[in-house]
C-alpha cells in the first residue's frame, strides 16, 4: 500500500470516528436516525455510481437490490431463529447474548451482499450484451418482480411485512441501535474505499472507456463484458449490504418500505447532483439530499411527498443544466479563479 | 377440479387474456413508436398513462363526462404535451451529446415527478368511474365477456390498425420509420428529421391519453399502478420487435393471455411477474423479438 492509500484510509477512519462521536455527543436518538439515513444513501449512491457513473450503465433497480439485502436478513432471521437466540454453544467455548450481534450482523451483511451481487451478475449476463437502455429497463422491471415474489412469499411476511427483533444489549455499545449504526458507518466507509480503488484501477479505467465508446473499447482489447459484469456484481453487492443492515435498525420490514421507488430515485439523483466522475460526488449528493430530506421531514415544514417532488425536480434541473453535478460546477468555478 | 372445470376456466382465461392483450397493445403502442422507432427510451410513458387515467377520472367526477368522450378530448392535449416534452428533450439532451444516461435520468425524473404529483393531488386511494356499461357482461355459452374489457380491446386494435396504415401508407409515416436509421437521407429528401420526431413523439404521447382512459374503464386506478406497466410496455415492445405495429399487437395478446392464465391458475398476485419473465426471456433468447429482423 502506498502513502496516498494509507492517508486515505486514515481519513476514512477519522471520518467514521467523527460521525460516531458526533452522533454520541448530540445525544443519539434522532441523530442516530439521521446519520443512518444519510449513510445508507452514501452506500446506495456510491454503489450506483460504480456502474452508472464510471461505466455509463443506468441502474433503475437500486430499490430491488436494497430489498434483496433486507429480505435476506429477514429470511435468515426466520430460518435460523436468530431472534430467540440467547447463546451460541460452539463446544470449546460459547458466545453469550451481548456478543451474538457481533456474529449475526456481519453475517447478515455478507449474506445480503452475496445474494444481491448474485442477482446483479445474473441481470448483467442477460442484458449487458445488448444496448445499455435494455439493461436500464430490465433493472426497472427487476424491482417489480422481486417485489411480486416477496409479496407472495408468506415465509418472509408477504404483504404484511416481518419483524426483526433488535438485540437487547450489545457488549461495548450504549445501545443496540448504536451498534447497528456503526455497522452502517463501516459499510459506508468500505463502499467509498471500494469506489476509490476501482476508480484508480484497471476496472475503473476500463469502465470509463466503455462509457465513452464501448465499441472502440472492445476493439482496443478492453474485456467489456467481464468488466461490466464485475461492476454490476460489486454495485449490487454493496446495495445488498446496505439493505441487510436496514431491518436491524428499523426492526420492521414490509415490501412497500423495502422496495420503495424513493431508494431508486435517491440513489440516482445523488450521484447526478453531486457529480459522477469522482468517488466524492455521490457522497456530497447523499449528504446534501439526505440531509435536506431529513431536515424537512423533522421540522414538518413540508410533507414527505413534497420533499420527494423536490428531489425529482432537482434531479431533472441538474441533469439538464449541470451535467457534471456540484463537482463539475466547482471545477468550473475554480478554473475561472485560476485565470 | 375436474376436467370440465379446468377447460371452462382455461377458455375463459384465454378469452379475457386476448381482450386484455388488446388493451396492452393500446398501452404499449406509444412505447413502440417512441422507443422502437424514434430511439427515445421514454420510461415516463406509463406515468403519462396514469396521468391520462386521472384526467379521465377528474372529468368524470367533475363534469360527468364518460371516459370514452374524455379520451377524445384528452388525446390532442396529450399530443401537444408530447411535442413540448420532445422539444425540451431535444434541446437539452439529444442535440447536445450522445450520453444516453442523461436522457434516461430526465425521463425517470419525469416519471417520478408525475407519480408524486398525482399522489399529492389525488391521494393513494383507488379512483374509478361509474358508467352504465362497466358492470355489463355478454355471455356466449359458458364464456363471459365483460364489456369493460371489450371496449379497451377495440380501442387497442383500432389504434394498432390506424397507426399501422398511417406508418406504412403515408409519406410522413414512412419518414417516421426512417428517422432513427437514416437522418441524412431524410434531409436529402427534404424532410426535417427533428420535426418528424417531434410529431411522432406527440402521437406516442396522445396514445397515452387513450390508454389511460381505457385503463380506468377496466379497473379503478391509483398513482403507483403505473410501475406495473413499465415491465409490460417494454416487454411488449421488445417482444413485438421494436416498433413493428402488428408485432406489438401480437406480443400484447401473448402477454395478456399469459398473464390471464397465470392469474387464473396460480394467483392474480403473480401476474406482474409474467411480463418481466417474458422480457428477460426475450432479451436472453431472441432480442430481435417475434417479428423483428435480425
Amino acid at each position: 500500500m502506498n502513502r496516498q492509500n494509507i492517508q486515505f484510509l486514515l481519513g476514512l477512519v477519522a471520518a467514521a470516528l467523527l460521525v460516531f462521536l458526533g452522533v454520541r455527543a448530540l445525544g443519539g436518538g434522532y441523530y442516530q436516525l439521521v446519520a443512518f439515513y444519510i449513510l445508507q444513501y452514501v452506500v446506495l449512491a456510491t454503489a450506483w455510481n460504480i456502474l452508472g457513473g464510471y461505466g455509463g450503465y443506468v441502474n433503475f433497480g437500486s430499490a430491488g437490490f436494497f430489498a434483496i439485502g433486507a429480505y435476506s436478513t429477514v429470511f435468515f432471521n426466520k430460518f435460523l431463529g436468530i431472534q430467540a437466540l440467547r447463546m451460541i454453544d460452539l463446544g470449546l467455548f460459547s458466545i453469550s447474548a451481548p456478543f451474538i450481534p457481533y456474529l449475526v450482523v456481519p453475517a447478515a451483511v455478507v449474506a445480503g451482499a452475496f445474494f444481491a451481487g448474485l442477482v446483479g451478475l445474473g441481470m448483467g449476463y442477460l442484458t449487458l450484451r445488448l444496448r445499455g437502455v435494455f439493461f436500464a429497463i430490465a433493472t426497472l422491471a427487476l424491482a417489480v418482480v422481486a417485489q411480486t415474489v416477496v409479496l407472495n412469499w408468506s415465509f418472509v411476511g408477504g404483504a404484511r411485512g416481518a419483524y426483526v427483533i433488535k438485540p437487547t444489549a450489545v457488549a461495548g455499545f450504549g445501545s443496540a441501535t448504536e451498534f447497528v449504526l456503526v455497522a452502517m458507518i463501516v459499510i459506508a466507509m468500505i463502499s467509498i474505499w471500494v469506489a476509490r480503488t476501482i476508480e484508480r484501477n484497471k476496472l475503473g479505467v476500463g469502465l470509463l472507456a466503455i462509457r465513452d465508446d464501448e465499441d472502440s473499447a472492445e476493439c482496443a482489447g478492453v474485456p467489456t463484458l467481464r468488466l461490466k459484469l464485475q461492476a454490476t456484481t460489486i454495485s449490487g453487492a454493496l446495495m445488498g449490504a446496505a439493505g441487510a443492515v436496514f431491518p436491524f435498525f428499523v426492526t420492521y420490514v414490509d415490501p412497500i418500505g423495502a422496495f420503495n421507488l424513493v431508494h431508486t430515485v435517491n440513489s440516482i439523483a445523488m450521484p447526478l447532483i453531486g457529480g459522477m466522475t469522482h468517488w466524492s460526488g455521490p457522497v456530497i449528493g447523499a449528504v446534501l439530499l439526505g440531509g435536506v430530506q431529513q431536515y424537512f421531514g423533522s421540522k414538518n415544514i413540508i410533507t414527505p411527498e413534497l420533499s420527494l417532488l423536490f428531489v425529482g425536480a432537482l434531479m431533472m434541473i441538474f441533469v439538464a443544466l449541470a451535467p457534471n453535478g456540484i463537482l463539475g460546477l466547482w471545477q468550473r468555478l475554480t478554473a475561472r479563479w485560476r485565470k | 377440479m375436474d376436467f370440465e372445470t379446468i377447460i371452462n376456466l382455461l377458455v375463459n382465461a384465454i378469452v379475457s387474456g386476448i381482450l386484455l392483450g388488446g388493451f396492452y397493445a393500446a398501452v404499449s403502442i406509444g412505447i413502440s413508436i417512441s422507443f422502437g422507432m424514434l430511439d427515445i427510451a421514454n420510461i415516463a410513458h406509463p406515468a403519462m398513462i396514469m396521468l391520462g387515467s386521472f384526467c379521465a377520472f377528474a372529468m368524470n367526477d367533475q363534469l360527468g363526462l364518460d371516459p370514452l368522450i374524455s379520451m377524445c378530448l384528452l388525446a390532442p392535449l396529450f399530443g401537444l404535451m408530447g411535442v413540448v416534452i420532445y422539444r425540451a428533450y431535444y434541446g437539452l439532451f439529444e442535440s447536445r451529446e450522445k450520453d444516453p444516461r442523461r436522457g434516461l435520468a430526465f425521463f425517470f425524473g419525469l416519471l417520478f415527478v408525475t407519480d408524486v404529483a398525482l399522489i399529492l393531488i389525488f391521494g393513494v386511494d383507488l379512483r374509478g368511474v361509474d358508467s352504465a356499461y362497466v358492470e355489463k357482461m355478454i355471455d356466449i355459452g359458458f364464456v363471459g365477456i365483460p364489456v369493460r374489457l371489450l371496449i379497451p380491446f377495440f380501442i387497442g386494435v383500432l389504434l394498432v390498425l390506424v397507426l399501422h396504415l398511417f406508418l406504412t401508407r403515408s409519406y410522413f409515416g414512412l419518414s417516421v420509420a426512417a428517422v432513427a436509421q437514416e437522418q441524412i437521407g431524410l434531409r436529402l429528401m427534404g424532410v426535417d428529421p427533428i420535426r418528424v420526431k417531434r410529431i411522432a413523439f406527440g402521437i406516442s404521447a396522445a396514445t397515452a391519453a387513450l390508454a389511460g382512459a381505457a385503463l380506468i374503464i377496466i379497473q379503478p386506478v391509483e398513482p403507483a399502478m403505473g410501475r406495473e406497466y413499465i415491465g409490460r410496455v417494454f416487454a411488449v415492445c421488445v417482444l413485438g420487435g421494436m416498433g413493428s405495429m402488428s408485432g406489438t399487437l401480437l406480443a400484447a395478446i401473448l402477454l395478456g393471455v399469459a398473464e390471464s392464465v397465470t392469474a387464473t391458475f396460480i394467483g392474480p398476485s403473480w401476474a406482474p411477474a409474467v411480463a418481466f419473465g417474458l422480457l428477460l426471456l426475450t432479451l436472453g433468447v431472441r432480442p430481435a423479438g417475434l417479428l423483428g429482423r435480425r
